[in-house]
């Protein structure tokens, strides 16, 4: 693939998928947890969190990825504050991880939470009076039940981030080998004469990648689905 | 030793409910929103009741949490864990308890690879029963474990259960709205009316006590007999002794010398002030009326002693005055041989 991928264009699809790659990870467990308190308690900043973590998917990419450059900008305190500890994120790949993190977070969070609201509470109850403690519980019955919705989730999300475009490009510009993303480097490309050739093949790169995430979660959630459901087909 | 005391108010519906019952199977009766399964919920702390004090043994258990408590619960539905296998299912509690004996016990040894989802519902809830028993319990909740099943079913439950009673030594707490299941597993009964605790004493003597017979519902009332099998006869009848003289039941499934209680329902028995000739009757007990209680309707409820064992016989006031029935009236009880089900006779 290198070969018929140009270094620049190369370049830019390795990044994306490392980018998404780490977003969707890192950002995993928070997503477990929150979707866990939005499902299953109640308390009275509930709605307000709920509209928080569906903020970015709401507001105009521009203006997610503005309120992180003044907050995350090397001049902004918490910015500033993680430069000096050496995990300064602005105009760095890490800054494109945490824009396409965020971005993809509401979908991520949203699919866990339909899937944590299937749960029977009646079969973690069952559980608790077998002697789980409340940690066993989780991960021994609501995780493994949740699995399929997890693993939707985090395709959702992964698909997310290596599209993200507008939060990127404001927060921590189109540098390449450091943030030039797919989409900024196709962005990039149709700005100079005699790019489309370049931009063409990112455009096939990216159609592929979205397909094989589809049709692995797919797969994958089918064979999660049969393991819980019975029948080991 | 099973004490308890619970106290929550639902808002609109209060409970105030305090019982202690002896070892053996404590049945918790009453209709359904007596606020039956709310008790047994608040035992095993799924519900945070408002003031609770339940003592095990000599262990007070309230203060702890659900899953410190050591309390097996037994669903109305089986609960079992769909992403395990039977054997998965059954070791989760990791007790340490050999699952050997509770396997062969229940029934359930060529399930264990199976997937819940490819049980019958009656081998789902004895699945359901082993996981709980596997747990070691302190005591066993059975919340009307039965209900999901229909009557095939839980015929076919039910010698289980009475294996787990004489077999588990765990103190168990039954939920039913059932008297035929009371009436075959209980050692102490509770019975619980809108909330509060309205009767609770041994399950032989409230079952035959003609007061009770309006919170149980008049047509199934009956009292408990404990007899002894004496002989299996080549017509299909068995031959039993109770204190009161022989019955001749319908073929009773226990050996010859065995103890069983059976339940007389009161509708099924007539009385006779002179011994009665020339009937199709077998059983005729000499009795001697020992309490009476007028039903609001046209009937009456009526404790009779034969030997020691009592029996409860509903008649009509109409039949009540004409035959001078009064405590002390001497006579004979009548009841068909086939009025006994054999579902009303267990171990």
């Amino acid at each position: 693939m290198t070969g018929w991928l140009g270094p620049a264009e190369w370049q830019a699809v390795a990044l994306s998928l490392r980018v998404a790659v780490v977003a969707t990870l890192l950002s995993l467990p928070l997503g477990i947890a929150v979707a866990w308190v939005l499902a299953r308690k109640r308390f009275p900043g509930h709605a307000v969190l709920n509209g928080v973590v569906h903020l970015p998917l709401i507001l105009p990419p521009v203006v997610t990825g503005y309120l992180l450059l003044i907050s995350f900008g090397p001049q902004a305190g918490l910015g500033g504050w993680l430069e000096a500890m050496g995990l300064g994120v602005a105009f760095r790949w890490t800054g494109a991880a945490l824009a396409a993190a965020i971005m993809a977070f509401p979908l991520m969070v949203r699919a866990i939470r339909l899937a944590l609201e299937a749960v029977d509470p009646g079969l973690e109850e069952a559980a608790a009076t077998l002697g789980a403690s409340r940690w066993r519980v989780f991960y021994s019955v609501t995780l493994p039940l949740i699995a399929p919705g997890v693993l939707t989730g985090a395709i959702l999300a992964f698909a997310k981030a290596m599209g993200e475009f507008g939060a990127t490009i404001t927060f921590v510009s189109n540098i390449p080998g450091e943030t030039r993303t797919v989409p900024s480097a196709i962005y990039a490309f149709l700005q100079v004469p005699g790019g489309e050739a370049s931009a063409w093949r990112l455009v096939i790169v990216s159609v592929v990648i979205a397909m094989g995430a589809l049709l692995a979660s797919e797969l994958l959630a089918r064979r999660v689905a049969a393991r819980i459901g019975g029948r080991d087909a | 030793m099973l004490e308890v005391l619970i106290r929550h108010d639902f808002g609109g519906f209060q409970l105030d409910a305090a019982f202690e019952a002896p070892a053996g199977v404590t049945c918790l009766f009453g209709r359904s929103g007596a606020g039956k399964t709310s008790v047994v919920r608040a035992v095993a702390g799924l519900l945070n009741a408002d003031e609770a004090r339940i003592v095990i043994g000599r262990q007070r258990v309230d203060p702890l949490p659900v899953h410190r408590r050591g309390i097996g619960y037994v669903f109305q539905e089986p609960r079992l864990f769909p992403h395990m296998d039977v054997r998965g299912n059954l070791s989760y509690a990791r007790a340490g308890a050999d699952a050997g004996p509770v396997v062969e016990m229940l029934g359930i040894g060529h399930l264990l690879d199976r997937r819940p989802a490819d049980l019958s519902g009656g081998e789902a809830q004895r699945v359901a029963i082993g996981r709980a028993l596997l747990s070691k319990p302190r005591l066993l909740l059975l919340d009307e474990p039965l209900a999901a099943l229909d009557e095939a079913r839980k015929a076919e439950i039910l010698p289980y259960l009475e294996r787990v009673r004489d077999a588990a030594r765990v103190p168990v707490l039954y939920v039913s709205h059932s008297v035929a299941e009371v009436a075959r597993l209980a050692t102490t009964l509770v019975a619980l009316e809108q909330g509060r605790v309205v009767r609770v004493g041994p399950a032989t003597e409230l079952l035959s006590d003609p007061d009770i017979a309006p919170v149980i519902g008049i047509r199934d009332a009956g009292a408990l007999v404990t007899a002894r099998v004496v002989r299996h006869h080549d017509d299909g009848l068995t031959e039993l002794a109770c204190s009161g003289g022989a019955l001749w039941l319908p073929h009773v499934a226990a050996d010859e010398g065995a103890q069983v209680r059976v339940r007389i329902e009161a509708q099924d028995v007539m009385l006779s002030r002179a011994l009665p000739e020339g009937i199709s009757a077998l059983n005729v007990l000499p009795v001697r009326l020992s309490a009476l209680r007028d039903g609001d309707g046209p009937g009456v409820m009526v404790q009779v002693v034969a030997g020691d064992d009592r029996l409860l016989a509903r008649v009509t006031q109409r039949s009540a005055k004409a035959m001078g029935l009064s405590e002390g009236w001497c006579g004979y009880a009548v009841v068909k041989s086939v009025a006994v089900a054999s579902g009303n006779v267990s171990r």
